[in-house]
């Protein structure tokens, strides 16, 4: 079955010749008129749309954006703060920039129409350190945006009011968790909250009701207003709506971004048809399909899902629809939407020690089991790549990452050990025929301890 | 604190065994009631919690009900009503218990997290009890015993940090010892008010430090010190001084202010090496001021006190005090008892006897500085109130000894009692000290014990036993913890042998004696005995002193009585 056509809603406009970042060209492209049409509407009824839309965030959990919206504390009397999450770390994964870099108006309107709908009157872009040049941007379309009434006080003669503000981050992958980014937001260590009690719908940024959203999320609640929540819902398949950006990385012929719907596309099409296969005289050997936390699938294999009506079909590994569910279904996460491929020249122990010296590096430190045990598991991975591997470090690294999933403060925990336990779970042979087959250092392939 | 009425009480299950515990209270805390031992580090009763050393993971459930109908989904096996079980551990402290909430704490999935904990705790730690101060107290010690493996699988390098940074004056950090728990830095941020203590760098890197430029100088810097669960932060004057299972425990009470600190005085052999905190949470909670730990120091300073000596001359004690009746007899009529806010409550007791006996007028020198808001009052005197409960004087000290200085220079005074306290520190003039014969009981050498003409040395507060009278009205006992110096006599002693010596009737010598006394004379200590005063004090009735101006200002469990 040959892969569908893009559809591209999120990212219309990205790498179009002649288009823009400025107002005006967002506004020739018909720009802002969602947020006129949104200013017509009850809050409570945008809400409503966004919910109908099935809509889940894009920023890694799929967490249902309707949902996240309803929970939050409208009863405090605080005020209700909108963050928006443009801390982009999640390794294999790019989408959120270019939507900052090529089309940022388009995020600025989702976060006007998305502060409307909740009684936001402050709505801070936490954006990671990395991205210098995109701050730069979102602060000059906020300003242009300002400047012609979008943004600001009595936002087109509304009588509503709201500012952005852009926050940058000092570069840490933990901010990307929202209680840490929250703490870092206000000025702290990012070190995420317990959860209870300091669930941000509640007690968030500066102890208010807050919501944290992705950039591409709030992007897609543009559309949803734009078409309708029940219009937006046909998009995609059902309990999976609308399009998602996913980012290929690593060993195909044309690596890159592309929007299709959600779970429309499977997993061989995207690599195969889409990304033009394998390099010349490789095959695949490893998918990571929702950034580098998620768990690894191995090239070949095949998996036993359980249909609704309790029968079971066979699934293989190319087949996998890219949406949340059956990836969940099969182990691992759509998250982010970072799909990083791997081909038959990677060695399996250099590939973890790689993404274990992440890890431990960005470790925030906080909470005993991902602290020491991400470093741990770092060492252990460096120690094997340099010679000395012994055959039980497979067996100690499961032990040590499944110490840490499950007993930490944040998600950091799981991500920092699926990697491990995915790795040994599909690649266990090569962690037991490493420490014959390895015995001279490899330097170059991670960095050193 | 008067038991919570039952509207207040939640039902819990921990490990199967069903209790009523009062709402608010977490699971480590209600599982303690139980005698259930939940593990912790980072976890402090009177610090904000934060959750983060993870040794505290229990499993949670809630009985189970129909969603649709609310009624009870029972369990056809047992009979009982199923729980559902949170399929995660959740920590224990930042878990308040709910009604119906049950707690499995010695599960194998429990204890393999209390097992992952402990060897991630080790991991990187120096592994050098042998040769740690902390040894004997360390809570990653024993808890590695409790719940740890009892084995390593770490063979990697361990982490390099620095081994000795001066934090402050009295506070010294290993870092590779510490384990970020973070309690010092909450205690210095909530506690003190003094937010100096933060990590650098991150995950196992982190790195405890005080802010640039800044030190742990506040004068609670030592609480850091008792708060840390390992190694890590140990007290200058006191690391590689002695190891801990060797001293031996006294209470105390710190005598520096009228906040009356509950204290524990540390001892071996008659030598004292540190004073800490004791909790109690009705005055100090855990806490005390770095100020009171220091004072065992007067213990053995130079100028310590330790013969009798009559004009100057060594003698005994019984010529002493014969000495002071010839002196009582020819000033009859001229003789002032000055008083000390520093005796206890018994020594008062007796200088109120010797006052009567002497027929002279009494006054007790006043300490008053700036109150710190917390465990440093301004009343400098640790026990004020107890020289008005037991009548030593009617009405608080004036802030100089003016009245006495007049009647000396007048001639109306030619004999002073000087109990504790050192008269030209309380603004005597040499030139007075000269005029009047002084009988001095006194531990350090001043210009009173110089100018005495009996010289009685007495104790420390650590050298006996007594009590002292708060701020709050509280009555709290301190117990000897070394004895004292040869030549010296405890100030009962004295006092009593003062008291035949003006001519008195007989007077007790001993705690127990004089307690009969005041549980007879005293109607706020009617019935009580010295040993029965609880260990975390008894509160006085304030209302017969209602209308004093106290100096205190607001501080730690106490607010000022508004007039």
């Amino acid at each position: 079955m040959p892969a569908p056509a893009e559809r591209r809603i999120i990212f219309k406009h990205i790498d179009e010749p002649g288009y823009t970042p400025d107002l005006a060209c967002y506004l020739r492209h018909g720009g802002y008129a969602t947020l006129r049409k949104a200013l017509a509407l009850a809050p409570a009824a945008i809400i409503d749309e966004v919910k109908k839309s099935g809509l889940r965030g894009r920023g890694g959990a799929g967490f249902g954006c309707g949902l996240k919206w309803s929970l939050v504390d409208r009863k405090s009397g605080k005020p209700i703060y909108l963050v928006v999450n443009a801390d982009e770390s999640e390794p294999g994964t790019f989408k959120d920039r270019y939507i900052i870099h090529q089309d940022p108006h388009q995020l600025i309107e989702g976060i006007m129409v998305s502060s409307w709908a909740n009684n936001v009157r402050q709505a801070y872009i936490y954006i990671r350190g990395e991205f210098p040049h995109g701050a730069r941007i979102l602060e000059k379309a906020i300003a242009e945006a300002r400047a012609a009434n979008l943004v600001g006080p009595n936002v087109l003669g509304s009588g509503y009011s709201c500012e952005i503000y852009v926050h940058r981050g000092a570069g840490a992958y933990i901010c990307g968790e929202e209680t840490g980014l929250i703490e870092s937001l206000e000025g702290k260590r990012p070190y995420p909250r317990i959860k209870p009690p300091y669930f941000p719908a509640v007690l968030g940024l500066y102890q208010c009701p807050t919501i944290v959203n992705n950039v591409e999320t709030l992007c897609h609640v543009k559309h949803i207003v734009d078409v309708g929540g029940e219009e937006f819902a046909k998009i995609g398949t059902p309990g999976n709506t609308g399009t998602r950006v996913l980012c290929v990385s690593g060993h195909v012929r044309r690596p890159g971004y592309f929007e299709y719907e959600v779970g429309r596309i499977t997993l061989g099409q995207l690599l195969h048809e889409v990304c033009g296969g394998p390099l010349p005289g490789r095959t695949f050997k490893a998918i990571i399909p929702g950034g580098s936390s998620a768990k690894v699938l191995r090239w070949g294999e095949t998996f036993t899902l359980k249909n609704k009506d309790g029968s079971t079909r066979t699934l293989a590994v190319e087949d996998i629809p890219m949406d949340f569910d059956t990836l969940a279904a099969c182990g691992t996460m759509g998250g982010s939407g970072g799909v990083i491929v791997m081909d038959d020249s990677v060695n399996m122990v250099e590939a973890l020690a790689n993404i274990n010296a992440f890890y431990a590096h960005e470790s925030c430190g906080q909470c005993t089991p991902c602290r020491e045990g991400s470093l741990w598991m770092k060492k252990i991975t460096t120690r094997m790549v340099h010679g000395q591997a012994r055959a039980e470090d497979g067996a100690l690294l499961q032990g040590v990452a499944d110490q840490i999933a499950g007993r930490t403060i944040c998600a950091f925990g799981e991500a920092c050990s699926w990697p491990t336990q995915s790795f040994l779970a599909k690649f266990g042979d090569e962690f037991r025929a490493y420490p014959a087959a390895k015995t001279a250092p490899r330097p170059e392939s991670v960095p050193l301890a | 604190m008067s038991a919570a009425p039952p509207t207040d009480l939640v039902p819990v299950t921990i490990d199967g065994q069903e209790l009523a515990v009062p709402k608010g209270t977490n699971v480590i805390e209600a599982a303690r009631r139980v005698g259930v031992d939940v593990p912790f580090y980072c976890y402090h009763p009177k610090l904000s919690v934060v959750g983060n050393c993870r040794m505290c993971l229990v499993e949670l459930g809630q009985p189970a009900v129909d969603p649709a109908t609310k009624a009870p989904v029972m369990d056809p096996v047992t009979g009982r009503q199923r729980i559902n079980w949170i399929p995660r551990p959740q920590i224990g402290c930042a878990t308040t218990v709910t009604p119906g909430l049950h707690v499995r704490t010695q599960t194998p999935q429990i204890k393999a997290c209390r097992e992952g904990v402990m060897e991630f705790l080790l991991i990187n730690h120096p592994l050098d009890c042998p040769i740690c101060d902390q040894a004997g107290e360390c809570k990653l010690q024993e808890q590695a015993t409790g719940y740890g493996r009892g084995y390593s699988r770490f063979i990697e390098q361990k982490n390099v940090k620095p081994k000795r940074t001066q934090l402050g004056p009295r506070v010294m950090l290993d870092d590779e010892r510490c384990i970020l728990c973070s309690r010092c830095i909450r205690f210095c941020k909530e506690i003190a008010k003094d937010d100096v203590l933060g990590f650098t760098d991150r995950g196992s890197y982190s790195t405890l430090t005080c802010y640039p430029g800044r030190q742990l100088t506040n004068n609670y810097s030592l609480n850091t010190v008792d708060l840390c669960p390992v190694g890590a932060l140990t007290s200058t004057d006191f690391r590689f001084k002695m190891r801990v299972w060797f001293l031996k425990q006294t209470p105390g009470i710190d005598p520096e202010s009228s906040a009356g600190a509950n204290t524990v005085v540390w001892s071996r052999e008659g030598v004292i090496y540190r004073i800490t905190p004791r909790d109690n949470d009705a005055v100090n909670d855990s806490w005390m001021a770095d100020s009171g730990r220091e004072l065992y120091k007067q213990v053995r300073a130079p100028g310590r006190l330790a013969g009798v000596r009559v004009a100057g001359v060594p003698a005994s004690l019984d010529a002493a005090v014969a000495r002071a009746g010839e002196l009582f007899r020819a000033a009859a009529g001229r003789v002032a008892v000055v008083g000390s806010g520093r005796s206890s409550v018994e020594e008062q007791w007796l200088t109120r006897r010797l006052a009567e006996a002497l027929q002279a007028s009494t006054q007790l020198v006043s300490r008053v500085g700036e109150g710190d808001g917390l465990l440093v009052s301004a009343d400098r005197n640790p026990n004020v109130r107890g020289a008005l409960v037991t009548g030593l004087i009617r009405s608080l000290p004036a802030q100089r000894l003016d009245d006495l200085a007049a009647a000396i220079d007048a001639g109306r005074v030619t004999t002073v009692v000087a109990v504790g306290e050192d008269l030209a520190a309380a603004g005597l003039t040499p030139a007075q000290l000269a005029k009047v014969q002084i009988v001095h009981l006194g531990t350090a050498a001043s210009p009173t014990s110089e100018a005495a003409a009996v010289l009685l040395p007495a104790l420390t507060l650590f050298e006996k036993a007594g009590c002292f009278v708060n701020q709050q009205f509280r009555l709290q006992r301190f117990q000897r913890a070394v004895p004292g110096p040869a030549g010296a006599h405890d100030d009962l002693e004295l006092l009593a042998r003062l008291i035949g010596a003006a001519g008195g009737a007989a007077a007790p010598a001993d705690l127990g004696g004089v307690w009969r006394e005041l549980a007879a004379a005293v109607p706020a200590l009617a019935g009580r005995t010295f040993t029965t005063v609880p260990d975390l004090g008894l509160p006085l009735d304030s209302a017969p002193f209602a209308g004093l101006p106290f100096v205190e200002g607001p501080g730690l469990h106490y607010t000022p009585a508004r007039t």
